[in-house]
């Protein structure tokens, strides 16, 4: 293999980094994590001109080298440690444009770690619009540097990123800027303690709080004749470092670039004036929330449908075209319904990346999050809680991740805990086929349908105990932090479809796949079990039934023959040991196994319940048919009545039924204490609102 | 008596004078947050808290008692 440059991509949130490394990787590009540290990992692979090849690494976004969160962490860790695989050959910073200013911040540090720098300005396509003018050649010799105008929005100055990649070794290595001056003497000695390193890299080391392995802040604090200051004083010396480098900043973009006023448009300030109003700004963020659940349900609803006909007609088809036997059956009867269960919701779960990704990318989800933290507080939620908890009804495990940026470690917990809460697309599954067997397929007026309301509502019961969780955990938590809330407001941006289509496909894939895998592996479990059972009585169930009901018409006596074989299966037995306990809540022990495998992940439980029913069942029919046709083996009605439809919806809103969860809450806690206290709250409050549910509406 | 961001009304402009508290995060000086800095209030929430400040071109909000801690000479147009 030949040799591949190592590029690093940098840059603040909001500069289009993204785009950058999605123009330069196309789909040549995958996502993982640190090792041991949950944040994503983004690299791929560039071609460039000459044959060569260069591996980029999009790092996480950051304001400056000086780390406040974990994601952060990560890039100061990379960049001090030459001997880490990823250490870049050559850094690209990104930078906006219309935030030069404050994007240089980033690269006067990085130039000050002696790697070979280059500096993209980002959505260069604004400039004329803006009326900005940049002397290029001017800013590259005092920033010792080379520039390229990109536009990524309009595939502009990617061959000449490339060239200058490949070229990377005659690029300057010299610092910008002296910003350790204001202290001279407590530099010189500490330069004088350690020779043999950088200053700034010293610097960083004292001032950061991250693990740099081997040479750590204990090497410093050991050596006599340095002494480490006080926190405070540290940071006031911080204060000076930042100010200083924005000095020089300041005189270095006054002699290159000149910003015509009169071009300014102030789209922004009117958008702004509109989107973060007192009254409309809220009304037009309840609209858009309305219109996305509305979208989810109608649009999606044609591909699902195909979706499930099309399972159905795989299976049909390859029960003709296999030959008969335990192996077809637990194809067409375990493993196709089973990952029909999950297939069948990609529509929805796409909608709802899409609208997510949208928002995010067009600048939106900060309005929000200004409009919103002063309620959120009320609840020991922040602002920034909003961003996980509208993620969160995509999945609540990038959602914990998104928590990150939460300054305040007690209101990061409390979004942590009560994430889980609202409304993932796992929980999804089972509140369409539910809803669809309890709720008439009617409509109010001419956009709104029953079942889109009473998905609506599901929405708020979820958010509403997320909020009321918050507050109650905000009143007994005894945790002091120092608080402070900080949020970029960055410009509006119409959503590059590039990017959005990336995020939605990506996002997609690993839900599937993650989920996928369980359900594949808990289907053909579920499938063995209901199809072997542990003593005669499973059988001789024809017999059985036979000798009970003597005068039963054919089909009547099928089916009572299937579900008889069923409750002497393995699963049966093990059902029917739960029953008593699920028994007040009005669900039979089919249900019971449904609930026990959905642990692992909810969207199981429509997996579970398409292969327990498809078990001997031979008949073309859907799974919602099949779950309609169920009856209450005591009361002999339909067994998903409204009662217990109703505690279903209410138990699987609550509880936490997902394992990923569980792990990740781990991880970001550090422990195993709030996981735990989060599942049994969660169980707790589900056990005794499907209880409730139940026996009112019964 | 010191005039703070927080004193500030919508629309308003005023001067950054020094930073002194070491209570100031950090990241709101790497945001652009500086002495000598331009800062406008660009809208507030309900009950003055968030405020959306453009602070010489850069955009941001803090809360209010963030606000009150940074020094201001309130600019008259």
């Amino acid at each position: 293999m030949s040799k591949q440059i190592k590029v690093s991509l940098i840059g603040n949130p909001n500069t289009g980094k993204t785009s950058v490394f999605n123009l330069l990787t196309g789909l040549n590009q995958q996502v993982g994590n640190y090792p041991g540290i949950t944040v994503e990992k983004k690299e791929g692979i560039c071609k460039l001109s000459r044959g060569v090849k260069a591996h980029i690494l999009d790092l996480p976004g950051t304001y400056s080298l000086n780390a406040s969160s974990l994601d952060e962490n990560v890039v100061i860790e990379l960049l001090l440690n030459k001997n880490d695989k990823d250490f870049p050959d050559v850094a690209v910073v990104v930078s906006d444009v219309e935030n030069l200013k404050r994007n240089l911040l980033l690269f006067t540090q990085i130039k000050d770690l002696h790697i070979p720098t280059i500096l993209v300005i980002n959505m260069a396509d604004r400039m004329e619009r803006k009326g900005i003018s940049i002397d290029v050649e001017a800013l590259e010799k005092l920033l010792h540097t080379k520039i390229v105008l990109v536009s990524a929005r309009k595939n502009q100055g990617i061959p000449e990123l490339k060239e200058l990649i490949s070229s990377y070794a005659s690029l300057s290595k010299t610092p910008c800027v002296d910003a350790l001056t204001f202290a001279p003497d407590y530099f010189e000695s500490l330069q004088k303690a350690f020779p043999n390193h950088s200053l700034y890299k010293l610097w960083l080391v004292i001032t950061q709080d991250v693990n740099f392995r081997k040479f750590d802040k204990r090497g410093i604090e050991e050596t006599p004749d340095f002494k480490l200051k006080s926190e405070s004083q540290l940071k006031r010396m911080q204060q000076q470092e930042t100010i200083k480098r924005y000095k020089f900043i300041n005189e270095t973009l006054t002699k290159t670039v000149t910003v015509d006023q009169r071009a300014a448009t102030g789209m922004r300030e009117r958008l702004d004036r509109i989107l973060t109003h007192r009254f409309w700004g809220y009304f037009i963020f309840f609209t858009i929330l309305l219109l996305i659940f509305q979208a989810i349900y109608d649009w999606s609803s044609y591909p699902m449908d195909m979706i499930d006909e099309a399972f159905v007609w795989i299976s049909e088809s390859l029960k003709g075209i296999l030959p008969a036997g335990p192996f077809m059956d637990l194809i067409t009867e375990g493993i196709i319904p089973g990952l029909g269960g999950i297939v069948i919701f990609i529509p929805q779960i796409a909608f709802l990346f899409l609208f997510i990704s949208i928002l995010e990318e067009s600048g939106y989800m900060s309005r929000v999050v200004f409009l919103m933290d002063r309620v959120m507080r009320r609840f020991g939620l922040s602002g920034k809680s909003v961003v996980p908890l509208v993620s969160g009804t995509a999945c609540a495990i990038p959602a914990v991740m998104a928590t990150r940026n939460i300054e305040n470690w007690k209101e990061r917990l409390i979004t942590i805990l009560v994430v889980p809460f609202t409304t993932c697309s796992a929980r999804l599954p089972v509140y369409l086929i539910i809803i669809s067997l309890i709720i008439p397929d009617k409509k109010v007026g001419w956009i709104l349908s029953y079942q889109s309301i009473a998905l609506m509502i599901l929405y708020f019961i979820g958010f509403g105990a997320a909020v009321a969780t918050a507050w109650l955990l905000n009143k007994s938590l005894k945790i002091k932090s120092k608080t402070y809330f900080v949020i970029e407001m960055p410009g509006y941006k119409v959503p590059m479809f590039k990017n959005v289509a990336i995020n939605v496909i990506e996002k997609t894939k690993a839900f599937i796949f993650g989920a996928g895998k369980i359900i594949l592996a808990i289907s053909i479990i579920l499938w063995v079990l209901a199809s072997f059972g542990p003593n005669d009585k499973f059988d001789n169930a024809e017999e059985l039934v036979k000798a009970e009901y003597p005068n039963l018409s054919e089909q009547e006596l099928d089916r009572k023959i299937t579900s008889t074989k069923l409750e002497y299966s393995f699963i049966g037995y093990a059902g029917k040991a739960i029953e008593p306990v699920v028994a007040p809540l009005g669900y039979d022990w089919k249900i019971g196994i449904g609930i026990i495998s959905s642990f692992a992940a909810r969207e199981v439980f429509v997996g579970t319940l398409a292969t327990i029913y498809s078990v001997g069942n031979d008949d073309e029919e859907t799974i919602k048919n099949r779950m309609a046709a169920e009856l209450n083996p005591v009361t002999g009605g339909r067994l998903f009545n409204l009662a217990t439809g109703v505690s279903l919806l209410l138990f699987y809103a609550f509880a936490m039924q997902c394992m990923s969860t569980i792990a990740i809450v781990k991880r970001e806690t550090n422990g195993w204490k709030w996981p735990l206290i989060q599942l049994s709250f969660m169980t707790a409050i589900a056990y005794l609102a499907a209880l409730l549910a139940y026996q009112l509406l019964q | 008596m010191k005039i703070t961001i927080a004193d500030l009304k919508r629309g308003e402009k005023a001067k950054i004078k020094d930073i002194t508290s070491d209570v100031i995060p950090l990241k709101l000086l790497e945001m652009g947050c500086l002495p000598g800095n331009e800062v406008q209030i660009v809208q507030t929430a309900p009950f003055q808290c968030p405020m959306y400040l453009n602070i010489n071109g850069s955009h941001l909000a803090i809360r209010k008692e963030t606000a009150a801690q940074i020094e201001v000479q309130i600019l008259h147009p």
